[in-house]
Formats: C-alpha cells, sequence, structure tokens
C-alpha cells in the first residue's frame, strides 16, 4: 500500500503503526505520532492499523520560541 | 517569582531555543541568562535523522523546565493535536498555545486560541497562551481555564519591544492574581527591563538573544534587565510628573 509518512509518499506493508516505526528505524526513538491528522499515542501504535492513502506524521523534540 | 500552574520558577526569563549559531552557545547562553524554562517545539523527524533526539539530550542537560509551543499553527486542530503529540514527547501538561491569525504580523488568532484552550484545558492541560494584550479575549482566556496569559509586546522577532504600554498596564491591573509573561518582540534588555517594572511576573524572548552578534553576552543582559525591572517594581518607583523639580535643595544655596 502506499502511505504518506511526513508528507512523502511511501510503498509500506506495516500493518499497524508501531510495525512501520520499527520499518523506519523509529521503534525506540523519542518521537510522537498522528493518523490522519489525529493523535495516536505510544501506547495504542500496536493496534493503530495502517491503510493505503494514510497519512502519518512523526516528529521529534526541535528547537522552538 | 513566578508561580506558574503551582510550579514556582526561580526566574523571570523564559527562553527559547531556536536559532542559535550552535548548539554549545545554545547551553551557554542558557547558563548565562539564568532562564528558568525553556521553550521548545515539535517537529518532523524520520528516516535516519536525529536531530530531534541530539537535541533532547541537550535541553535535559540545561536542568530547565520545559515549555513545549504549538508554533506555526493556524487551526485549533493543528493546534490541539500538536499540544498532544508535545504532551507524550515532553512528558509535561504545560503548552505554550500558539495560533497564527495573520501572516505578515503572525497575531494570534483570538477566536481559534479561545476555542483550543478550552478543549486543552478540559483534557488536563496548563495552557499558556500567546495571545494581544485585549482585555476581553483575556478575559475569554481565562473564563475557559488559562491561569497565566502571554501577551505579546510586539510581532514575534521584530525585537520593537512594547508596542502598546498602555494596553499592557492595564492588562496587569485589570488580572492582578494571573501570572502575566510578555511574550515576543523584546529586542533589549531594557524593553524586558520595562515590562518586569510594570508589574509582569516575566518575560518569554529567543530572537534577541539567538540572534544577537554575541548571544551569551546578550543573555547575561537580559538576565540582569529581568533582576533590575524586579527591583524596581519592589521599590515603589516615583510618579513621574511634567514639571521640573529640582533635586539639589534650593535653601542654602550661597547669595551671588
Amino acid at each position: 500500500m502506499k502511505i504518506i509518512v511526513n508528507g512523502e509518499a511511501i510503498n509500506s506493508d506495516a500493518p499497524s503503526l508501531a510495525a512501520l516505526l520499527e520499518d523506519l528505524g523509529k521503534g525506540e526513538a523519542k518521537i510522537a505520532t498522528s493518523v490522519n491528522e489525529a493523535f495516536v499515542p505510544k501506547t495504542l501504535r500496536a493496534t493503530q492499523t495502517l491503510k493505503d492513502g494514510d497519512r502519518i506524521e512523526i516528529v521529534a523534540p526541535r528547537q522552538g520560541g | 517569582m513566578p508561580v506558574f500552574y503551582g510550579t514556582e520558577i526561580a526566574s523571570r526569563l523564559m527562553l527559547g531555543t531556536a536559532q542559535y549559531p550552535s548548539p554549545a552557545i545554545l547551553a551557554e547562553a542558557f547558563r548565562e541568562s539564568a532562564a528558568g524554562i525553556a521553550t521548545v517545539s515539535v517537529r518532523r523527524e524520520a528516516g535516519g535523522e536525529q536531530a530531534g533526539q541530539d537535541f533532547w539530550a541537550l535541553i535535559q542537560d540545561l536542568g530547565v523546565a520545559v515549555l513545549p509551543n504549538t508554533a506555526g499553527c493556524h487551526s485549533v486542530r493543528e493546534a490541539v493535536t500538536t499540544a498532544q503529540m508535545a504532551r507524550e514527547l515532553f512528558d509535561t501538561n504545560w503548552i505554550k498555545l500558539e495560533i497564527i491569525g495573520h501572516a505578515d504580523t503572525l497575531q494570534p488568532d483570538p477566536f481559534g486560541l479561545v476555542e483550543a484552550a478550552a478543549q486543552l484545558s478540559e483534557d488536563g492541560f496548563n495552557v499558556f497562551p500567546y495571545c494581544t494584550e485585549d482585555l476581553v479575549l483575556c478575559e475569554r482566556l481565562v473564563e475557559v481555564g488559562c491561569k497565566v496569559l502571554m501577551p505579546w509586546g510586539a510581532p514575534i522577532g521584530t525585537g520593537l519591544g512594547l508596542n502598546n504600554i498602555y494596553g499592557l498596564r492595564s492588562l496587569r491591573a485589570h488580572f492582578a492574581d494571573i501570572p502575566l509573561v510578555v511574550d515576543a518582540g523584546l529586542g533589549l534588555p531594557s524593553q524586558a527591563a520595562h515590562a518586569i517594572e510594570l508589574g509582569y511576573d516575566a518575560v518569554l524572548l529567543n530572537t534577541a538573544v539567538a540572534k544577537a552578534g554575541d548571544p551569551v553576552a546578550m543573555a547575561k543582559g537580559f538576565a540582569r534587565a529581568v533582576e533590575a525591572g524586579a527591583l524596581a517594581a519592589q521599590a515603589d518607583p516615583m510618579d513621574p510628573r511634567d514639571m521640573a523639580a529640582p533635586s539639589t535643595p534650593v535653601l542654602g544655596k550661597a547669595f551671588l
């Protein structure tokens, strides 16, 4: 399936958000996530299934004012 | 010293973490500023990037409270989702709520701000709203649960200082029991001192320090300015007057 991760289209067979993060090397990283503009807490990543066209955002701590 | 949502902070200076020439200068500027709170953001990180992880390690070493922001958000939904992600990421209920309503001035959207502040307060957040000095807006923000108000001094990144001193003074008089922070627009330590002299509890700035030719020296300058402002505010300043009044006694002057 084709999904959008941080604005870029990628092909992925990851069955869940947790699996996708593992595939991207972000399984243990300090990140937060949303799917289709809705926040997905860490505790729900394993049960958050993904489907074609889903928009995933992965964010990390960054400089801010 | 200011108390935000039950937490006393040992400094009247809150400092942003963006735009410094290097991480080392950021860290040194923080040390010299004695700031008690660092503002941070959440931004995309995918693939092999490690910038966020490295930045987080740097912030933890500063030993200050962390205030995540919703910078760059233009809608309630964006801001609320960003706040939720920030809460998990930084493990804090504190959120500096920014909803931009105007592209050129980066003026806060007052309508979205009240709506988002209500939702977030309901959801257990401690909201620090980046707002204007509008009394009615600030009343609404307090009504929906904000226990801190952060009016702008001037538009973000301008360094213009306190654009509406009357408005800021009115706000201070009207909200005697709410911690007030001048957030954004400060360019010089004297402007920060002025805000504290007006009775503001703290100032929040970033560009003034980060984009100074010598950020570390400027950080030190702001640290001293907020201390000077606080001493002045506590010292019951004299009332200004239009007519001159000699300070040297007239009595006893030699008759020449």
